[in-house]
């Protein structure tokens, strides 16, 4: 075994902690968006974590009045039709003041579907609009239960008056099957920019 | 240099990993801890594309008033950023008296550059507090507006369990240099804050 050498108090030329404490949140990829019909992770969802996070930071759409959307896919990103049952409200509250809401949005839940399911509602292309906001899904490699997973997403919209939309999405994949891709798109047209961030997280 | 030694397995006075280990992704910035303290203040920079703020018992000096915050792009001079926000909250008394969910224009702003409130109306009783989490992305973009995410559990005066939900967006392109944390009114007695950097 070569020495190991301490260097400016730093250890150099150690690939493993052993028994060393680490951070509970690892980063395990991370994809930026330029124009992009999808962002898709087909790789780093499996058994290793307990729990996935998903952070989205910027998203920006190509097409105005669009939704940021996923879908699971259980043949490695062959197919993202996962079955899925799932809940959506959001709040809202524009920039005159003049309206704020919170309420059940039944046209962005899904009811054993397996389209692709609302993490944001209605984003929009003026410059400075853009969701950014995170998704737990949790034991997707789990073949005895179904397959959890908790949003949250803000907004900033330009339509008449500008408004920000603070949007919760969760529910399940109705499957048995091992989750091993999530694909992110918009409703209709691309992912102008943004990035999409993959962590996974250990249980204590 | 002084020599570095082995300690009971550990070792001591190391000060960095090495590239090879991750030391994840959550990255602890500052922590800061209130003592009677008018106000708590972070720097923010592009280090990092996301910053998650951790809350820990925060509890104020006076009775029935609201944890804010402000952002500030002139390095904290003026705390004064022009926000957008949503502001609702589930509740449960107690005495089970009361319970719902409910959009609250109480606390939140349109086109405001006043304090975003994170609680409603906390109490300074002496085993009530509030703790939660704000998430604040890409502070130093130049391009895009600056959203936030918060949640917070708080007791409030009348002894009833609060879960708040507050999100919005600082509307301005120039990128967010501070931070500022205080109560509407009065001190922050006690309580935690730590910031991380989300690599």
């Amino acid at each position: 075994m070569a020495l190991v050498k301490h260097n400016n108090n730093s250890i150099s030329d150690l690939t493993s902690a052993g028994q060393l404490a680490q951070g509970k949140m690892t980063l395990i990829s991370s994809q930026t968006a330029s124009g992009s019909a999808s962002i898709e992770f087909t790789s780093g969802i499996d058994s290793t974590y307990p729990i996935y996070r998903f952070e989205w930071i910027n998203i920006h759409p190509s097409a105005s009045g669009q939704d940021f959307q996923f879908n699971m896919s259980t043949d490695s990103g062959s197919n993202y039709n996962v079955t899925k049952t799932t809940t959506y409200f959001t709040a809202h509250h524009n920039e005159s003041g003049s309206y704020s809401n919170l309420a059940y949005a039944s046209g962005e839940d899904l009811a054993q579907s397996t389209g692709n399911q609302t993490l944001q509602y209605y984003t929009h292309t003026d410059n400075d609009n853009s969701c950014s906001g995170f998704m737990y899904l949790y034991n997707p490699s789990s073949t005895t239960f179904v397959k959890h997973f908790m949003s949250n997403s803000n907004a900033s919209v330009v339509d008449g008056v500008p408004y920000s939309n603070n949007s919760f999405s969760a529910g399940y994949g109705n499957t048995t099957s091992s989750i091993d891709a999530v694909k992110f798109v918009m409703s209709s047209g691309n992912i102008d920019s943004g990035t999409i961030k993959l962590y996974g997280i250990k249980g204590d | 240099m002084a020599l570095l030694f082995a300690n009971n397995n550990s070792l001591s006075e190391i000060t960095e990993l090495p590239s090879g280990i991750s030391g994840g992704a959550l990255n602890l910035i500052s922590t800061q801890t209130a003592s009677a303290s008018a106000s708590l203040e972070f720097s923010l920079d592009d280090s990092y594309d996301s910053y998650i703020f951790k809350f820990y018992n925060i509890h104020p000096a006076t009775n029935s008033v609201q944890l804010t915050f402000n952002l500030s792009t002139d390095g904290g001079s003026n705390y004064n950023v022009t926000k957008t926000s949503t502001f609702f909250r589930a509740y449960h008394n107690e005495d089970d008296a009361g319970a719902g969910l409910t959009y609250d224009t109480s606390g939140d702003l349109a086109q405001s550059t006043g304090y975003q409130w994170l609680t409603r109306i906390s109490s300074s009783d002496n085993d009530h507090a509030s703790s939660g989490y704000l998430h604040l992305y890409n502070p130093s973009s130049t391009t895009f507006v600056k959203h936030f995410i918060a949640r917070f559990g708080e007791t409030h005066h009348l002894d009833r369990a609060h879960d708040i939900f507050v999100a919005g967006y600082g509307n301005t392109s120039s990128p967010i240099t501070n931070i500022k944390f205080q109560f509407s009114s009065g001190n922050i007695d006690d309580g935690i804050i730590k910031m991380y950097g989300v690599s």
